[in-house]
């Protein structure tokens, strides 16, 4: 992809997602981490030196491991269960239905290296149907921040609310794209460019690649607003509402399946509500073939040129 | 309360599985079999072990019981209404529609009940989930789960079993209901388990075998005294699908058979009789 011109740093928000669990878990002794043996790619090291008393390993049983997390809650306990994403969603999915969101305990599901963060690794590990998993069930909320600032306020929000939460976390390094101090509400998107021609919604690692293609647009004279959408669910009704009937085309981005994730989420609202032409744009219904997390975004039109062709084929649609 | 004495305890079993028959029978529908072997199991629990309250059922220091054999909810929703977390009365909306008292239990919706079960193999890494909670927090409390024996063939109990070897949970009690008989067939004739106690001992638990029907062996089993210091307690409880019903026991056709109106008489008849 074409980096923005001014070359931003780039942050892995598993960084910000440590600092801030063991800012809280020094301040509150009933935080605990929850692993699967992945106390390196979770970089919970420091955790587990400062903490360890708190880190509770479980081995490579992922479906232990969420039912550990559901008991410490039981217990009185705040469980971070943190593993890779596809393991984590995949394995232990009925463990997360009914320990979790059925049972409706105070468990926080950390997905980290989610979407195609795994790459050329290959499909066993991309994790591209978890928000359509997670998003099915009740009392979960679903949360993909988009850069290192969003990820500890919504770190530190998971940790106040009482309630189930899933945290879908990237290894791929983004730009930072809200502003410092930024709180984090559940189920509310963030105006990262204000237009009037079309809207594109995205989240995760998608954000900052949207903006770009707003960028993109705006040399054409095509005016895009650009939300960033962490919550999948629930979703911000009022906000794809707005957009809808003031933009009148909406595009949205996801490192995801095209089926049952941020798309499907926001054309649920747009069809029952104010019907306008949509595109979604992700993983099409296949496995992802060989290559980085950024080279198969792009493979799959996810660039910022590819989002911003995708808008614009999509305004000749409107009425 | 004051704990019940073992003979206390034969007669409330009794009483329970009376009660449960009935609401098979009148619903319709249920787990008659499982409930008729574990009832003995969660009368001591309920009446001796367990320290519950149930004005307070969340009290934060409370000991914790998860019926993980979730199937065999109504003998915990009879055995509950009798130690008064929910009201007798109510036993008679079984199955019925908006009735709280489903299937399976909900914690969400029945006081006493801890997680919701009824898929297998969930309530022991739960339970793990629990008692390691108590050992963060120094607190002294205790955990117990109760599991079916058909369900020891899902992977996830081995996965918690290995868990709380290696967290050292001598807090935490697995009950295994060992009736021998799963839904379709024998357990020996389907992915055979037993013997089951030198698996968990293979496993860095302690094990003891009883007779899950006899209250003395039953207490002996449960208490905290004498046990190993570091290790997990897993007790085989050798018991009857069906027990105390002749026509039912150890018979695996009654996994949820429900009994028509004659066999109901006779099956009340006899544990009318039993109580005597």
């Amino acid at each position: 992809m074409n980096a923005p011109t001014d070359t931003p740093k780039l942050h892995d928000c598993r960084d910000a997602f440590v600092e801030t669990l063991e800012a809280l878990a020094a301040e509150d002794e009933t935080i605990v981490a929850v692993v699967n043996d992945s106390v390196g790619s979770s970089k919970l090291g420091g955790f587990r030196d400062k903490f360890p008393d708190r880190l509770v390993n479980v081995g490579i049983a992922e479906q232990n491991m969420v039912g550990v997390g559901a008991g410490l809650a039981n217990g009185g306990m705040i469980p971070f269960v943190t593993g890779a994403a596809p393991f984590l969603t995949g394995r232990a999915l009925e463990q997360i239905k009914a320990d979790v969101a059925y049972s409706e305990t105070n468990v926080k599901l950390v997905g980290i290296s989610s979407g195609l963060a795994y790459g050329n690794l290959g499909a066993t590990h991309h994790s591209i149907e978890d928000f359509a998993w997670i998003r099915a069930l009740p009392n979960i909320v679903v949360v993909a921040p988009a850069d290192r600032i969003e990820t500890a306020a919504a770190v530190a929000w998971a940790a106040e609310y009482e309630g189930g939460v899933f945290l879908r976390l990237s290894r791929v390094g983004v730009p930072d794209l809200l502003p410092e101090g930024h709180v984090f509400v559940p189920g509310k998107a963030n105006s990262l460019r204000d237009g009037s021609d079309v809207t594109l919604i995205a989240n995760g690692v998608l954000s900052h690649r949207a903006l770009a293609a707003a960028a993109l647009l705006d040399t054409k004279g095509i005016s895009a607003r650009v939300l960033n959408m962490a919550t999948v669910r629930p979703t911000d009704a009022d906000a794809i509402i707005s957009a809808a009937n003031e933009t009148g085309a909406i595009v949205t981005c996801e490192e995801h399946t095209i089926f049952g994730g941020l798309g499907s989420a926001v054309a649920e609202v747009v069809v029952q509500n104010a019907p306008v032409p949509m595109t979604v744009l992700g993983v099409p219904g296949e496995f992802a073939p060989t290559g980085s997390a950024n080279f198969l975004l792009d493979h799959y039109g996810m660039s910022p040129e590819g989002i911003a062709a995708s808008a614009e084929a999509l305004i000749t649609r409107k009425s | 309360m004051k704990p019940f004495t073992p003979d206390e305890l034969r007669a409330k079993a009794n009483q329970i599985r009376r009660r449960d028959l009935q609401a098979v029978f009148e619903a319709g529908a249920g787990h008659i079999g499982g409930e008729m072997s574990v009832t003995d199991i969660l009368t001591a629990l309920y009446f001796n072990v367990l320290r519950v309250a149930p004005q307070n059922p969340l009290d934060p220091n409370r000991d914790r019981l998860v019926l993980s054999k979730g199937h065999t909810a109504c003998v915990l929703y009879v055995t509950l209404a009798e130690r008064g977390f929910i009201p007798k009365e109510e036993i008679t909306t079984f199955l019925q529609p908006m009735s709280r008292l489903n299937g399976h239990p909900n914690r969400t919706k029945v006081p006493g009940v801890e997680t919701n079960t009824g898929p297998l193999g969930h309530g022991l890494p739960v339970a793990v989930g629990m008692a390691k909670a108590a050992k963060i927090s120094g607190a002294d409390w205790k955990t117990y789960v109760v599991t079916g024996d058909g369900e020891m063939q899902e992977g996830s109990n081995w996965e918690a079993i290995m868990a709380a070897a290696q967290f050292g949970l001598d807090n935490l009690t697995l009950i295994i209901d060992h009736n021998r008989l799963q839904q379709g067939a024998r357990l020996a004739d389907t992915n055979n388990l037993a013997p089951i106690a030198p698996r968990l001992e293979a496993f860095g638990w302690e094990a003891v075998e009883i007779d899950g029907h006899n209250m003395d062996e039953i207490l002996a089993a449960l208490s905290h005294e004498g046990r190993t210091p570091g290790k997990p307690r897993g007790i085989v409880a050798h018991t009857n699908k069906g027990h105390g019903i002749s026509f039912m026991s150890d018979n695996v056709a009654w996994h949820h058979k429900v009994p028509n109106a004659e066999q109901y008489a006779q099956a009340m008849a006899e544990l009318e009789e039993a109580a005597q």
